[in-house]
Parts: C-alpha cells; sequence; structure tokens
C-alpha cells in the first residue's frame, strides 16, 4: 500500500510524542479501540483555565495512518477551544492526510480520542 | 548491498538465472516454440520432448513416476484440482472431508465450495506450535470420509506437518490423502516411494521456477481418479485440459532440477543465516516466536514483537521486504487466521512479522535487517501507549478495551 507523503512525514516525524499525569485536575486523556483491533490511541490535553488547549501529547499503538492520524490531530488541537477541538470531523483529518477508504477508521479513532479525551477533562470539574 | 532486501521467499523467488535462460529457448522462431501437442512435425515433437524431461526432472524430486504428474497453472489449481476432483468422482462413496484451519486459502476456500454443494467438511485446530496432533486427527475420520488433505509446510510459520505418519493412518483406512507441498518441495526431502500420499500439489515460483506453473502428483499405486476440472483438448491424460506451457513447464524442470542438487547446501546456508537472525533478535524484551522452531523449514521466521503493531513495523522497516499477519496491510480487518488458529491472541498476530529467507540471502543482508529491526523496534516501542502501559506493570488484560 502507498502512504501519502503527509503520512510518511508524521510517521517519520511525530509531533507531540509523550505522556502527561492523568491525575492532575487540567489534563483530560482519551484512550480509545483495543489492541485486538490492531489500534489504540491515547490522546492528552492540558487545558487552561479559560478552556484554552495549551498542549497535547499522544501515544499510539497502530499502523502508519493511526500514528499519522493522532500526531496530526495534536498540531492541530493546540490553542483551540474545548468547543473548536470538539467539532474536529474525521473526514478532515482523512482530507489532510490522503487517507485511502480503508484507513478512514484511523482518523474516526483520533475523532474519537479528543472527544474522550475532553470528555474525561470535563467530568473532573 | 541493495535495498530493499528480499525477505519474502514465501511469497515467491526470483527466477534463477539458469532457469530464466532454458525458458528463454522456448520462446521464438528460432527456439522450441512448438505446441507439444503437434504430433504431425519436428516442432511438436521437440516440444513434446522439452515437456518430458521437466516432467521426469519433477518426478525425480520427489521420487515419482513422471507419469504421476500433471502440470497445471500453479499450486491453487493443483489444490482445487486434487480436493474438487477427487469428491466429485467419489461422492458415492462418502461426503466427508478432514482439513485444518491453517491451511492455505487454495485448500480452504476449495472446502467451503464443496460444502456449498452438500459435502461436509471437519477443519483441524492445530496445536500451539502448528503441528496437527495424530489423535485428534484420528479422531476426526468418520466412516463416510473420503479424503484428508494436509499440507506438508505452513506458508505463515513454516512448520512441517508430519505427513508420513499421516499417510499411514489414511491409507490403512482407504481415505485418500492429499499435500499441499507447495511451501516444502525443494526444502524438505519428499520421497513418494516412502510416503502414503495419493496427491500432491506442487507450485514452481516458490523454488527459483516462473509464476504460472505447477503440478500435482496423482498415483498411481493404488490409482487415484479424479474428475477434470478444465476440459477440451484431453491434454494430461484427460485430467487437465489446455496446451502445455512449453516454456513454463522447462522452466519448472529446470527449477526442480537445480533444487534436487543444491537442497542440501541450500539448506545448510539458509539455517545458518536463520539462526543468526535469531540470535540477533534475542536480546529484544517480549518477542515469540509463532511456530515451532525444530519442525520447522529453517527458511522462514516469524515473529511477534508484543505491543508493536506489524503494519507500522513494516513502514519503518521500508529497507526490508517482509510481510506482517495482521490485518492492516490487507483490506480485510482480521488478523491472520493462521496465528489465530494456534491460539495466539489478536494483539500478537496482530504484531508478528514473516521473515522467509531464501537461495540470495546473505549474511550482511541479515545483520543489516538485525540492526534496523533494533532501531525500530526502540522507537515504536517508545510511540506505544501499551508498551508504557507493561513497563508500568499493567495488566492489559484487565483493561475493558472499547472495541470498534
Amino acid at each position: 500500500m502507498a502512504y501519502s507523503d503527509k503520512v510518511i512525514d508524521h510517521y517519520e516525524n511525530p509531533r507531540n510524542v509523550g505522556s502527561m499525569d492523568k491525575d492532575e485536575e487540567n489534563v483530560g486523556t482519551g484512550m480509545v479501540g483495543a489492541p485486538a483491533c490492531g489500534d489504540v490511541m491515547r490522546l492528552q490535553i492540558k487545558v487552561t483555565d479559560d478552556g484554552v488547549i495549551e498542549d497535547a501529547k499522544f501515544k499510539t499503538y497502530g499502523c502508519g495512518s493511526a500514528i499519522a492520524s493522532s500526531s496530526l490531530l495534536t498540531e492541530w488541537v493546540k490553542g483551540k477551544t474545548l468547543d473548536e477541538a470538539a467539532a474536529i470531523k474525521n473526514t478532515a483529518i482523512a482530507e489532510e492526510l490522503e487517507l485511502p477508504p480503508v484507513k478512514i477508521h484511523c482518523s474516526v479513532l483520533a475523532e474519537d480520542a479528543i472527544k474522550a479525551a475532553i470528555d474525561d477533562y470535563k467530568s473532573k470539574k | 548491498m541493495k535495498t530493499p532486501i528480499y525477505f519474502d521467499y514465501s511469497a515467491t523467488t526470483p527466477v534463477d538465472e539458469r532457469v530464466a535462460k532454458k525458458m528463454c529457448d522456448c520462446l521464438t522462431i528460432d527456439g522450441n516454440f512448438g505446441n507439444p501437442a503437434s504430433s504431425s512435425h519436428e516442432f511438436g515433437w521437440k516440444a513434446e520432448e522439452a515437456v518430458e524431461e521437466a516432467r521426469k526432472q519433477v518426478a525425480d524430486l520427489i521420487n515419482a513416476n513422471p507419469k504421476e504428474i500433471i502440470f497445471t497453472s500453479g499450486a491453487t489449481e493443483s489444490d482445487n484440482l486434487a480436493i474438487k476432483g477427487v469428491a466429485h468422482f467419489y461422492k458415492k462413496k462418502g461426503k466427508h472431508i478432514v482439513t485444518a484451519k491453517t491451511e492455505h486459502k487454495a485448500v480452504l476456500d476449495t472446502c467451503r465450495q464443496l460444502e456449498r454443494e452438500g459435502f461436509e467438511v471437519t477443519y483441524l485446530d492445530p496445536e500451539p506450535n502448528g503441528l496437527i496432533d495424530l489423535d485428534k486427527f484420528k479422531d476426526a475420520l468418520r466412516d463416510d470420509t473420503i479424503l484428508v488433505s494436509i499440507m506438508h509446510v505452513n506458508n505463515e510459520i513454516g512448520v512441517i506437518q508430519d505427513i508420513q505418519a499421516i499417510g499411514e493412518i489414511t491409507r490403512e483406512r482407504k481415505i485418500l490423502f492429499h499435500v499441499d507441498a507447495a511451501q516444502s518441495a525443494g526444502k524438505v526431502p519428499i520421497d513418494m516411494d516412502e510416503l502414503k500420499v495419493d496427491l500432491m500439489s506442487f507450485s514452481a515460483h516458490k523454488i527459483y521456477g516462473p509464476k504460472g506453473i505447477g503440478a500435482l502428483y496423482v498415483g498411481r499405486k493404488p490409482r487415484v481418479r479424479l474428475e477434470a476440472q478444465m476440459h477440451g483438448g484431453g491434454h494430461e491424460r484427460g485430467m487437465r485440459s489446455g496446451t502445455l506451457a512449453t516454456h513454463q513447464i522447462v522452466g519448472m524442470g529446470e527449477a526442480f532440477r537445480l533444487a534436487k542438487e543444491e537442497m542440501a547446501a541450500d539448506n545448510e546456508r539458509i539455517r545458518m543465516l536463520r539462526d543468526r537472525l535469531l540470535k540477533g533478535l534475542s536480546d529484544i524484551e517480549e518477542t515469540y516466536i509463532n511456530g515451532d522452531l525444530e519442525q520447522r523449514v529453517p527458511h522462514n521466521l516469524n515473529i511477534s514483537f508484543n505491543f508493536v503493531e506489524g503494519e507500522s513495523l513494516i513502514m519503518a522497516l521500508k529497507e526490508l521486504a517482509v510481510s506482517s499477519g495482521s490485518a492492516c496491510t490487507s483490506a480485510s480487518l482480521e488478523p491472520s487466521y493462521v496465528l489465530r488458529a494456534l491460539g495466539r491472541n489478536d494483539e500478537l498476530a496482530h504484531s508478528s512479522i514473516r521473515f522467509s529467507l531464501g537461495r540470495f540471502t546473505t549474511e550482511e543482508e541479515i545483520d543489516f535487517a538485525i540492526e534496523k529491526i533494533h532501531d525500530n523496534i526502540g522507537k515504536l516501542r517508545e510511540l506505544s501507549p501499551l508498551w508504557e502501559m507493561f513497563k508500568e506493570g499493567i495488566d492489559l488484560n484487565t483493561i475493558e478495551w472499547n472495541a470498534h
């Protein structure tokens, strides 16, 4: 399968890889997917008091497209409000990375991950 | 050293130069281009002679009679002809077939088709090491079992089934025994005088011959009858019509001749390389060899690197041409059915890589591969949330995943 240059770039130079302390009050963690399905994505966001995402980190077990989708997402959500981040659609990720049809589920997973991270953050408030 | 390096010899092999040369001699106006069925002139006689010489070369590798070799388009067609041919011919005798869950799709899908036609098929579960348990096998046989189809060497994990022992059981019960030997010919000695095998499928392109040609061994003692699947000019004793592809057949013959001559030396060298690869990877934590390591051809090493997904590893190892048991490499979302049949969990099946070595693999290539794998496993595990959790001592089985 041929990958787009953007997928390869994110895969070879993933942005914002890492972990945050999930117990901190201003950190939201979203972990989606399952090892049995071949992909697990963990996205973490650090949110300011006025509801802006100041930092984002990810770790992903999955194919190159899954890694690229989560890497791209961390770039996109930084500086956005929670509402803006929650409005990111998987189709935008798929389009930006030129994902083939069999890899669309990777972008869906990324959308699920940010939503889960936001929910986790809100549940702490 | 040229990259990418080919480590996918179980998928196909390059045609040996000596084979290609022979094939080229059977194509043009100055060559042996005639139709082997043209019995009225020298062009036909010469082509027929070349085909019969190749038939003998194929038979020689497995110590069979050339009359027992039927040329086909490849192992898939041979599997189809053997299984459907026997089922259709002997359907009045019985309607039960026994095979295994780790067989090639050419066998499994053929059996599925026969099920749709009213046959009953038992798909045996292998043991965790990939081998068939003979007692469980015996228990699966019924009075109306007409055919058993078990592969010799598995394409994904390289394990060698005990076809000698299986043949003793089937022959005693007068059940026909078909063996898919696409992955074993030229790698494991095969002696049809010793083995009680009735039908055996072969492919040329797995042993440095061309694609598009294979053969089916159809035993004569005891005689095996088949219903043809391809009808036409009555070639190959009526079992497989269609003009014989002289250049392909000659290529297959030469490839089998070379295999017979060089198998022992090739195997020894390849085993040394495989052991070198295995040793080089042995210090990586959380790796699992899939399939029995002893009852196995040296050409195959199938390893799961836990917490690293197979496709991303393949992408990282772009200088190495390997294949993965992960679903992501294909359109389906299911991981390797072979690894699952061994009882490997889905995570390990998704994390598997198959290295297959061959005649042209070098020590330098192995060392390069070891280095690349070390670098990239480390990198991908740093990226893996599962690895982090494992390192923190979290049991991944206790987590409730939201499977999608």
